[in-house]
């Protein structure tokens, strides 16, 4: 998953404790969600697809990706929260506009729903870093 | 031997004070399931324990800014007793949109 590549990329580049700090934040609760959504997806014996939303997340991801990797120094931090609050707003938009409304699996609508809740805490968490950042 | 007097009704009163306070402390129990808090408000005074019961998968915490932090990984538990009055907002560091209260009387 995309977005915990780059939270992995933070934890190696930056020096700021806080963005630190939330970068594991990211890759726990990420991969905990990933781990529900495949346990979700062998109950239900469905093969997950590639949908135009989640292509258009994960190039959009991919490209974020090559740039921060190019960043150092402060100039990382500001880019890698500035985007993760992009991301998460991202995210969370689909979630609540498309995801969640055409979700017509109970079990596949409660994960999303708790994705939302997740991913919107993650969204005040990178404002409130990125305000300490200035 | 007034001393031994004054330490023997210290010894006293702290041992009465150990045994009334378990029978009249309680155990509030705070569940979190999909990033809420529920109850959202407790009410408890001091001497009670707060134990926070964490069904996600995910880890939380109850933190109050500027106070104490309590860490709950997924699917654990946690408790703290309270041991002053106090009217305090807490919220999970980890994912601010979940918030609880907590007041504290004597
Ligand atoms: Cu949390």
């Amino acid at each position: 998953m995309i977005d915990v590549e780059a939270a992995k990329l933070a934890i190696e580049k930056s020096k700021t404790k806080e963005v630190v700090d939330f970068a594991n934040d990211m890759v726990r609760d990420h991969e905990a969600v990933n781990v529900q959504a495949l346990d979700l997806v062998k109950k239900l014996k469905v093969t997950p697809e590639d949908n135009a939303t989640s292509q258009a997340l994960s190039k959009a991801a991919e490209a974020e990706r090559a740039k921060l990797a190019k960043l150092e120094g402060a100039a990382f931090d500001k880019a890698y929260v500035a985007n993760e609050v992009a991301y998460h707003k991202q995210v969370n938009g689909a979630l609540e506009t498309l995801l969640i409304p055409s979700a017509e699996n109970a079990g596949l609508k409660s994960l999303l729903e708790t994705g939302l809740k997740i991913f919107q805490g993650h969204q005040q968490h990178a404002e409130h870093v990125a305000g300490m950042l200035k | 031997m007034k001393a031994g007097m004054l330490i023997r009704s210290l010894a006293g009163a702290l041992a009465l004070a150990l045994v009334a306070s378990p029978a009249l402390a309680a155990t509030i129990e705070v569940t979190i399931d999909k990033l809420v808090f529920t109850p959202a408000n407790i009410q408890a005074k001091v001497g009670d324990t707060i134990e926070w019961v964490n069904k996600d998968a995910f880890a939380h915490t109850a933190t109050v800014k500027g106070g104490w932090e309590v860490m709950i990984p997924p699917k654990s538990k946690r408790r703290i007793t309270l041991k002053k009055v106090e009217a305090v907002d807490y919220f999970c560091r980890f994912h601010p949109n979940m918030k609880g209260h907590l007041d504290v009387a004597p």
